[in-house]
């Protein structure tokens, strides 16, 4: 979707401010809102690609006004309501009223390190033959779709050449929706600076994105 | 926050033992060391270098570094005509299993919204000013594959041991804001 996660090429926000000396965590909860997001996600009742956009679905004034944990924290509480875990009530009070669901799984300490040490690897067979090789140029759709997508808007429409085939990778488009993982050829795709920027872009520049083979089409 | 984790854990969604295994995990053992033992190593054996471009993942792994955020790695060589630099315009994409969590700097806005038009400009916000006609070559992360920029490893480091070579490896140089430190800015 065309939300304000899609922050390619913005102008307004200001300068990058590298903290020299920052610590891991700026406040207590921080760390749990880590934990809390990782550990809901590992009940394995959603996606994280359902988790991002749920994340890039909260308004544009919330989204630019609260830091990454908060948008965590706001994203996980969505989840869990929507879900079935808990009640809007209960996010309000703060107080169970509300009858359980049984999670699919509940990890305890040894098995969460297990979890954290297995990731969740995305690569997956594809029954067709990548339809594209590397030096190919193609050419990025462009769609704006209402659901999740990660085509950045600076993209579409813009040739580029391929560079890397990573094999085959489950689709977040459908994977976010209930629409199962769907896995498709996915390629880095790397533009001139010019291509992308026009008129006074940096002559040094070049810029990839990966991008699922729906994504593109033969230029 | 803490209503939240009164509710999962009282509703049994969570186990408490599990939550401190992970904020554990990344307080005390994923950290930038991990990606600075990996470019230490890549610059002293070349064995190990070529593995790394040919199939990072593997070699990676085979230093013990597997997991969340670092399931699909490529890494990427800073060269006297080349500067890697990586971002995540969409979220905040980052290969944790190599470097840990990301810095704040990295998941705003400004980060996220100029490493692909201007990155220059945010290079220089870094005290790294690079030659024009050095290629800057940006690596958006766009899907679940994840980035390490291998910098270049700074003269006057010959002989050095791969624990010594480590030090000079920062964070931010395997995100390709800076160049790795030079030999006379760390206690050697």
């Amino acid at each position: 979707m065309n939300g304000p996660q899609d922050l390619g090429g913005q102008m307004g926000f200001g300068p990058v401010a590298p903290d020299r000396n920052e610590p891991l965590f700026h406040a207590v909860w921080e760390p749990r809102a880590l934990a809390l997001t990782v550990a809901g996600g590992a009940m394995g009742h959603w996606t994280i690609d359902e988790s991002r956009h749920v994340r890039e679905s909260l308004p544009p004034a919330i989204y630019y006004g609260i830091t990454y944990y908060e948008i965590w924290f706001r994203a996980l509480s969505a989840l869990l309501v929507r879900h079935g875990f808990l009640s809007e009530a209960e996010l309000a009070s703060g107080e169970v009223s509300a009858p359980r669901r049984a999670p699919n799984r509940v990890p305890d300490a040894d098995m969460m390190r297990g979890v954290l040490a297995r990731g969740g690897p995305t690569e997956r067979p594809v029954a067709t033959p990548a339809r594209y090789r590397a030096g190919d140029r193609v050419r990025t759709i462009v769609e704006h779709r209402e659901g999740h997508t990660r085509l950045p808007r600076y993209v579409r429409g813009k040739v580029g050449t391929i560079e890397i085939i990573h094999g085959g990778h489950v689709f977040p488009d459908t994977n976010a929706h209930g629409g199962g993982e769907a896995p498709q050829w996915l390629y880095t795709v790397a533009f001139d600076g010019s291509e992308l920027w026009g008129r006074g872009a940096d002559p040094s520049l070049s810029v990839s994105v990966d991008a699922w083979e729906s994504y593109l089409e033969p230029a | 926050m803490k209503a939240l984790e009164t509710l999962m854990v009282a509703k049994g969604y969570v186990d408490p033992a599990a939550l401190d295994a992970i904020i554990d995990t990344y307080e005390t053992k994923v950290g930038p060391r991990n990606g600075a033992r990996i470019v230490a190593k890549a610059w002293t054996d070349p064995a190990f270098a070529k593995w790394l471009k040919d199939d990072a993942t593997a070699a990676i792994a085979s230093l013990g570094y597997t997991g969340r955020q670092g399931e699909h790695m490529v890494a990427v060589w800073n060269s006297d005509t080349e500067h890697n630099l990586t971002v995540c315009t969409l979220c905040s994409c980052y290969p944790w299993a190599v470097l840990g969590l990301p810095p704040v700097w990295y998941k705003a806005p400004p980060y996220r919204s100029r490493a692909v038009i201007d990155p220059r400009s945010v290079l220089a916000e870094f005290g790294l000013e690079l030659p024009e006609s050095t290629r800057i070559r940006v690596w958006d992360s766009t899907a679940e594959i994840r980035y390490l920029v291998v910098p270049q490893r700074p003269s006057g480091t010959d002989g050095w041991s791969e624990e010594r070579l480590m030090e000079l490896v920062t964070r931010n140089a395997m995100i390709g804001t800076e160049q790795a430190a030079l030999p006379g800015k760390v206690a050697a």
